[in-house]
């Protein structure tokens, strides 16, 4: 089970993440209970059905799904988790910016999937703020050297939304 | 040239810092191979055929004598004593140790020099015109907005691991010198009512589909220029393919969607950022513009200290003026080309003694300042004329003045087989055999300016699409043949070149040049550069002439089929 960092520190990660088996369709999948991280595709098939029987509600993008169609839906969700198959697919950096910065969602952003120590500081900075770490690394490592490589950045971004110019002494 | 402020220090040694943990951490184990080669291609760090290939940045093309000083040192004291100028602004050292490179890393930024970005799927170093700030024709310079723009595309979070690498280049001249159509963005600054702006071109490449790049806007106002340019990169990193990496850069989102369709998406992505934060403001342009203001000219003297006389009676002397030197701004200076095409050396080389000595003359003729052509060579961009043959005799002893800059041995080349792990052919032999069948200066002189271009494979590194005569080497059943283009050319008028046949063995090739150069000398009217006669005559009479005699197509299968 991935490791999740979150709030600086290591924790336990209280999500599950539904997965659609094979033969099993968004539409026909049984929904389980609990705090459950769904796919894109369920959530738009079952919305009503999930909101009806679930308080806190998570939502996994893939690299190909948009944000855009799941904008009016965010203040469902309580957890947001961006999955990265291979962590040089940069789509997820791009859906998480749009989130915070366009859709303004609040909630906890995750990057799930091939996530290593030396992206945490790009993915901080578009405004993840959990991550679950990939099997096998050291979290403890990765918690206290893998956000603060650079001490400052030259561009806006979600966490520093002024660019270094316009900070400039 | 722009120096760094606390910031732009503190950042190139947190990477230094950051690459040597890297490093670490991929000795120990720690990161696999491929956690690794991402992060180490995002610091110019290749493995290659023979031993890592190291890429070291010279941003825009400015440098000043302490850099190149760092350079050579770092080639003794790393690598081999000699490395290699790209044709993007870049030095390539071919012999580094993996372990050494963090080292190196941090004597570079000693001189505020960086490998930051210099390969990998992410945006990479600018480029711009050699004569920046200095050439007669230009009408902005672009070396502030190239600084802002460097600075924006370092560490940019959201766009680190783009579909495929990203190539920006920006132009302020009339006559285009950066290839701006054959960028992913071509920025071209110009003033449109009294206001200063880029017409910015999008999807021009080389590499395996050349193509040229298509306006998405003919006028950018210039505070805008960071907002629209992440609109850009944004469509393209949620957009572009990534299940081929052959079809990954932007110029095939641009073309599948059509230019009219991409221009939209960018425009509808960039009502979001238009005027917001990134916005440039005067303040910051004119910080960074501060720091390329003209150096202390001396007012031309009324003596020209012999120059005339010189030129009227030394012949090798005026060979080289005519070739070496490009109009400048300010009357009494020139900017002078040293040439790294010497016959019989790989283009591009320089040996560290030969740094060590380029540094010494920016010092002496040129401010303490260089710069870095496309076409693989060093520019002096502030000579004084009277004191152009006392720079002749030094950059002569070193071998950096042979007279060939625009002529056909001053051939634009990558590393090629011989150092390159993509390559499919050898391209510095071809150079070199091509050099040694036109060896004689008249008649190099006599034909006049013509652009040679050599790329070992089709990533088009030696942008053999844009050469008047292009050569490509290709891989045929393990052989290494190569495939002639003609009428080529960069420029404002930058097109891709036409195969004239069926691919040559790499013995053929002086031939096949001398063949194609005869056609031209045969043809030619007076006053005719190779080009236009090219574009008089087509392509035929060159194609007829270097296949002469041979069997082709039907003919040579039938004579394969009897053999």
């Amino acid at each position: 089970m991935a490791q999740l960092i979150k709030h600086g520190t290591a924790t336990v990660d209280t999500w599950k993440t539904l997965e659609i088996a094979e033969g099993e369709t968004p539409e026909s999948v049984a929904l389980p209970t609990g705090d459950v991280i769904f796919p894109l595709a369920v959530w738009q098939a079952r919305k009503a059905e999930i909101i009806s029987c679930h308080k806190r509600i998570g939502l996994l993008i893939q690299p190909d799904e948009r944000v855009e169609d799941v904008a009016a839906d965010l203040d469902y969700f309580v957890v947001i988790a961006i999955s990265f198959p291979k962590f040089v697919d940069g789509r997820g950096y791009s859906t998480a910016s749009l989130l915070r910065q366009r859709y303004k969602y609040q909630g906890e952003l995750r990057a799930v999937g091939d996530v290593l120590h030396d992206q945490l500081f790009y993915m901080r900075r578009v405004g993840f703020n959990s991550y679950a770490l990939k099997d096998g690394k050291n979290v403890a490592v990765a918690v206290e050297a893998g956000f603060s490589p650079f001490s400052d950045a030259y561009q806006a971004s979600t966490t520093q939304p002024q660019p270094y110019f316009r900070r400039r002494a | 040239m722009y120096k760094y402020d606390a910031i732009d220090r503190q950042l190139i040694n947190e990477r230094v810092a950051q690459f040597r943990d890297q490093v670490r951490r991929w000795k120990a184990g720690e990161l696999t191979d491929d956690e690794f080669r991402p992060l180490r291609l995002q610091n110019g760090l290749y493995i290659q055929r023979h031993a890592p290939m190291f890429r070291i940045a010279v941003p825009y093309a400015m440098m000043n004598s302490a850099q190149m000083r760092t350079l050579a040192h770092v080639a003794r004291k790393y690598d081999r004593g000699y490395g290699h100028f790209t044709t993007r602004h870049n030095l390539q050292l071919n012999w580094p140790k993996v372990e050494d490179v963090p080292e190196i890393l941090a004597e570079l930024a000693e001189v505020e020099m960086h490998a930051i970005q210099t390969s990998g799927n992410c945006m990479r170093n600018i480029t711009t015109d050699q004569f920046a700030g200095v050439a007669a024709d230009e009408v902005i310079d672009p070396r502030p907005l190239a600084e802002i723009l460097r600075q924006w595309t370092t560490f940019h979070p959201e766009f680190a691991f783009l579909p495929r690498k990203f190539k920006i280049a920006i132009s302020g001249t009339r006559d285009d010198r950066a290839v701006t159509w054959f960028h992913d963005i071509g920025l071209q600054l110009q003033e449109q009512n009294g206001e200063t702006g880029f017409r910015v071109i999008v999807g021009g490449g080389l590499g395996r589909t050349p193509i040229r790049g298509q306006i998405v806007r003919e006028f950018l106002p210039w505070q805008h220029i960071l907002t629209y340019c992440e609109a850009i990169l944004r469509v393209y990193n949620r957009q572009g393919r990534r299940d081929n990496a052959y079809k990954a850069r932007i110029k095939i989102l641009v073309q599948a969607l059509g230019v009219e369709a991409f221009a939209q998406l960018v425009e509808d992505e960039w009502a979001h950022g238009k005027d917001g934060p990134a916005t440039l403001t005067q303040a910051e342009f004119d910080r960074v513009a501060a720091h390329f203001t003209a150096p202390a000219y001396e007012k031309p003297s009324t003596s020209d200290a012999g120059l005339a006389e010189k030129l009227a009676t030394e012949k090798s002397f005026k060979n080289w003026v005519d070739r070496s030197t490009h109009p400048h701004k300010v009357p009494g200076y020139t900017a002078v080309t040293l040439s790294l095409k010497k016959h019989g050396i790989a283009p591009g080389d320089i040996t560290s003694d030969q740094m060590g000595i380029v540094a010494d003359l920016a010092d002496q003729y040129s401010f303490g300042e260089l710069r870095i052509s496309h076409e693989q060579n060093i520019i002096l961009a502030d000579v004084k004329l009277s004191d152009l043959y006392a720079l002749w005799q030094k950059a002569k002893a070193a071998g950096l003045a042979t007279p060939n800059t625009g002529l056909l041995t001053g051939i634009i080349c990558c590393p090629g087989g011989d150092f390159c792990d993509l390559a499919n052919a050898k391209s510095i032999p071809i150079a070199n055999a091509i050099q040694a069948r036109f060896d004689n200066l008249d008649y190099l002189f006599d034909i006049g300016e013509i652009d040679l271009n050599i790329s070992g494979c089709m990533n088009a590194c030696g942008h053999h699409h844009v050469g008047h005569i292009g050569v490509l080497g290709v891989d045929k059943n393990d052989s290494e043949f190569y495939q002639v283009t003609l009428g080529g050319r960069q420029g404002n008028d930058a097109k891709l070149g036409k195969v004239i046949g069926p691919s040559f063995a790499a013995d053929e090739m002086p031939d096949v040049v001398d063949k194609i150069i005869k056609v031209y000398i045969e043809s030619r009217h007076p006053d005719e550069r190779f080009l236009d006669t090219f574009d008089r005559i087509g392509i035929d009479p060159f194609k007829n002439r270097v296949y002469e005699g041979r069997a082709h197509g039907k003919a040579k299968a039938a004579q394969k089929e009897a053999a």
